[in-house]
This record gives C-alpha cells, structure tokens and sequence, in this order.
C-alpha cells in the first residue's frame, strides 16, 4: 500500500466513527439502543458507497463490500435452511428428545424410511467438502438434476407450452364481453376505453399476428422473400419491440433500487428527507 | 421553496443534456461517469423535492385489485413473500397493499417466503404495516405465518397437495392443526386466491407452473419489473393480474386510495417512486438519442474518409 492508500483509508475511518457519533447521538432521545443502531445505520450507508464506489473504478472498499454481501448471504441462507427445514420439518418426525432441545413441537409417526433417505442424501452432498470422498457427492447431485429435470419438463410442457398455444388461439372478432354484433353495432357503439371492444379486438390481432410473423422469421427451410419475407420483416419487429419492452422494463426495475438506495442514505443516514 | 429546490437541478440536467448533444453532434466523447452523475442527478431531485404525477390502474393491474375487492369477506388468500432486500424498494410496496387491500375487505391470509430473506421483510410488512393499520386483527385468527421452507420448486410441489406436511407449525410453533384458517385448509387447492410477490426464481412464474395450472387455483403477482415481461404471458388465463415494477405498485396503491378512503393518507412508495422514475427515464431516452446522433454522425465521418 502506498501512502496515498493510507490516507484515503484513514479518511474513510474517521468519516465512519463520525458519522457513527452523529447518528447515535440524533438517535439518543428516541431509541435506547441508539449506539448498535447508529452503527447499524453508518455501516449500511457505508456499504452503499461501497459499492457505489465501483462506478468511479473498482476499489478495495467495492471488493470488501461485495465479499460481505457474498459470505453474508451463503451464511444467511444456510442457517435459514437448517433451522426451517431441518429443524423444522425433520427433527419433530424423527425424535422427541431432539424436538425438545429445538424446542419445537414433536410429531410421533412410526418409523419411516422416506425421512432418512434425505438425511443421508445430505451427508453424501456434504462430502464435497472432502477431497477423498468428493465423489460420493454426485449421487445427491444426480438425485437433485434428475428430479428437477423431471418436474419441469412436465410443468413447463404444460404451462409454457400447451396452455400457451391454446392461449394464442384468440377470437379474432372478439368474445364476451365484446362479442361480434356486426360492422354497423360495432361502428356505433365504438368505445376507444383501454377496456372497449376495439381494444380488445386489436390486442387479438396483434396476438395473431405478432405470433405468426414471429414464427415465420424463424422458419428457414424457405427463402425470406416476397410476401414470406415481408412477413419474417414485420416478425423481426415484432421480437425488437419486445426487446425494448424488456429493456424498458429492466430500466425502470434498475432505477426504482437506486431510489431504494438514495432513499435510505437521504433519510435513515442523513435526515435530509422524513 | 420546493419549487426552487426541483428548477434548479432540472435546469442543470437539461442544460447539460444540451451540452452533451453539443459535443455528440462536434463528434466528442462522453465520459461514462457523466452519465452516471446524470442519473444521479435525476434520481435525487424528485427524492428531495417530491414530484408527484397521477396513476390509474390499467386493466392488468385492476383485474387482480378486482378480484380481491369482490372475494366473499372471509376467504383465504395465500400469500408469498419470495425476494430479498436488494428487490425489496419496487416489490414490497406491492405487498404492502396487497396485504393492506385483503385485510381491508376481512380476508384471511397465510404469509409464507420460498425465500430465507423474505422472513425478514415479511416481518416489516406485519410490523410496519398490518400492526398499525390493523390493531384489531389477531396474529393466528385473522392472519397466520407460516414462514419460509428450504426447497423451492419442490416446497411447492409438496403444499399443492397437502400444505401441512411442509408447514406443520406457524413461525411460532403453533402446529397448524390447532389455528382455525387451516380448518378448511389442507392443500393450496383450498386457496380462494394465490399472491405471489418477487422476482426471481423460486417466484411467481414457478408458483404457475406448479400450482396455479396443476391446481387450478387463480394466482395473482406483484412481479420485480426486470421479470415482468416474461410472465404478461400468462394473463389472464394462467395469472388473472399482474403488478410489473413500480408503475404497478403506483397503480394499485391509487386505486386502493380511490376505492378506500382509508388509505388515502397512508404512505404510497409507488406513487412516490413515480418522479424519480419518470425524470430517470427521460434522461436515460435523451442518451439514447444523444448516442445514436454521435453514432450515426461517426458512421457519416468514416464514410467521408
């Protein structure tokens, strides 16, 4: 480390304790843990900037904030697990005795072996720990990607496939509550609301339309041209305006947690707002 | 002087816009970090001077606030805290309200997380939110917890079919059997509706694929904005509304104001949210313009050469 280091380092240091006395002395009059909360509160606004810090350039104040947030997160989750689940679920079928010292209610049942079978699966995926006997981790990890495979190749063939293209199987003149009266009903009884039948029957066409010329663009066993390849032109756009939705979306999605974030720094850590 | 407080830094936002467009059309680089400070800029204006615009809920998001509003009082809702901290500034102003607008109308919900963080938020949600607007309701009567379970897809796969074998007791230990929700309660089936609020993966896209279509159980969700695209989808036959991001959070807090003057003086993020998102956007659309000036006017440049 070089001088500069240090003095950026100590900077940050005596920033932090001042801004610690700060906080817990506004805390005082209304809290009576105001020193943990006050520390609680500056280490947050630290970590903010922390990782804020990294749109200037990555920094060891970035690479700190990002190992806690990592180490954190894999602790929390783990102990999450063993205590809902473990405890939660298990012990009370497996013990009395160890119920009680979890102090979580017993639930007699006989003997099963279907409880034991994730228990040991657990111990055999525990073993990756250990360089002698990886291996034996795999049988666990077979279990978990078979099984998953096997129930989402179901449910996804359900819901992501058959319902869906039942889905874009839409009236094209419309349904309950927008049936088909007629050109002369349709023309006098027009409603532009969001909720109207022309809403309605332009949402069915674009449906109609969008999937059919979307799949068109990925049809290459034709060549893209004359009416086929203008439909593929308007499929093309079809997948860029939902990209851009997507985009559109993410933006929105990616400024509402730096509000998250600004909020908190102009109101819990500095008071600026109420 | 908020007037003056919100003048200033939006002269100076487009001002510099301006300026960038300047320099994008004298074919000069940006710094990145200008950008950045830009949106800074945007996004702390509207925080430090509110800026407020009106919101209506749009037929996506009025479907589910419908359904809710016209559930027999009494009905079981089940609802599923699944994000963390990081998602929590844009989904938890959706289950703040959701869960304001069931207990409002004396529906009975069952919280519970597919996330091990959204224990804590859900904890925030009762403390913050149900405790004071609801004093009177009962922890075990008129709104239980469950928790949060380890397994994702496969908690799922379990409770569509008997939810007491995955949740037998309440966070507190309260074995289920004894709290009288669960009395006409075995398996999500027996659900008058489904909430699932979050954004990432266990989330409201695997709450359909295992128990909204299997069970035929209706499902409604308060979706993060960034996976909101993928589940549009699924309305309204397999998701019967849809809160995508913030915009939908603002939507369903003005309608619950409009419908319960109640709530018409509680706090409403999403409306709040709404100014830093909308200055946030135009800035970010005038880079977008500014950018493909410079590209176009670059490509114009090689062309010449």
């Amino acid at each position: 480390m070089n001088r500069s280091t240090y003095i950026v380092v100590g900077v940050v240091v005596v920033l932090f304790l001042l801004s610690w006395i700060l906080k817990a002395v506004s805390l005082s009059g209304e809290d009576h843990r105001y020193i943990l909360h006050g520390f609680l509160i500056t280490m947050s606004a630290f970590l903010t900037l922390a990782i804020f810090s990294f749109l200037y350039r990555d920094n060891p104040f970035y690479k700190f904030a990002e190992h806690l947030f990592v180490g954190v997160s894999a602790a929390f989750w783990m102990t999450q697990g063993f205590w809902s689940t473990i405890v939660g679920n298990l012990i009370p079928r497996l013990s009395a005795g160890f119920s009680e010292f979890f102090m979580v209610p017993h639930q007699p049942s006989p003997w099963n072996i279907a409880y034991w079978i994730p228990v040991i699966l657990g111990i055999l995926l525990l073993m990756r720990l250990s360089a002698k006997y990886g291996w034996l981790s795999r049988w666990p990890l077979a279990l978990i990607v078979g099984t998953t495979a096997g129930l989402n190749f179901v449910r996804y063939l359900r819901s992501d496939f058959i319902v869906q293209v039942s889905s874009t199987f839409v009236p094209l003149l419309g349904r309950e509550p927008h049936q088909w009266q007629g050109g002369g009903a349709f023309i006098s009884h027009l409603d532009l609301s969001a909720t109207g039948q022309l809403a309605a029957l332009l949402t069915n066409w674009i449906i109609f339309l969008g999937v059919f010329c979307g799949i068109v663009y990925f049809f290459f066993s034709k060549e893209h041209t004359g009416v086929f390849g203008r439909a593929s032109r308007v499929g093309i756009w079809v997948l860029m305006i939902t990209f851009g939705a997507s985009f559109g979306y993410t933006v929105m999605g990616r400024i509402s947690l730096l509000v998250g974030r600004v909020t908190f720094l102009f109101r819990d850590w500095l008071e600026l707002i109420s | 002087m908020p007037d003056v407080g919100v003048m200033v830094p939006l002269v100076a936002i487009f001002g510099g816009l301006i300026w960038l467009l300047v320099r994008a059309i004298r074919g000069r680089e940006v710094e990145r970090r200008v950008i950045f400070i830009f949106i800074f800029v945007a996004v702390a204006t509207p925080i430090l001077f509110p800026i407020t615009f009106q919101e209506h809920a749009t037929p996506v998001v009025k479907d589910l606030f419908d359904r809710i509003e016209n559930l027999p009082p009494g009905s079981t809702i089940l609802m599923s805290f699944d994000f963390d901290p990081a998602m929590a500034p844009e989904v938890q102003p959706m289950a703040n309200a959701l869960a304001r607008h069931s207990l409002t109308r004396e529906h009975k919900i069952v919280f519970m997380c597919l996330w091990a963080t959204g224990q804590s938020l859900l904890n925030t949600t009762l403390e913050y939110v149900i405790k004071p607007d609801f004093p009177h309701l009962v922890d075990g009567v008129d709104f239980v917890n469950v928790g949060y379970k380890a397994g994702n897809e496969g908690v799922l796969n379990v409770i569509v079919s008997d939810f007491k074998k995955m949740f037998p007791t309440d966070v507190n230990g309260v074995p289920l059997d004894s709290i009288e929700i669960f009395d006409k309660v075995g398996s999500c089936r027996d659900f008058d509706l489904i909430l699932t609020v979050g954004g990432g993966r266990p989330g409201p896209k695997e709450w359909v694929l295992f128990v909204g279509d299997p069970a035929n159980v209706p499902i409604g969700a308060g979706v993060a904005a960034v996976v909101a695209p993928q589940l549009y989808p699924y309305y309204p036959r397999q998701v019967i509304g849809i809160l995508g991001g913030i915009k939908g959070a603002a939507e369903y807090e003005s309608e619950l104001a409009q419908t319960h003057p109640r709530f018409e003086d509680m706090e409403k993020p999403g409306l709040r949210m709404m100014g830093p998102q909308t200055l946030a956007h135009v800035v970010i659309m005038a880079f977008i313009v500014i950018g493909n000036i410079a590209f176009f006017r670059g490509r114009r440049g090689r062309k010449t050469e």
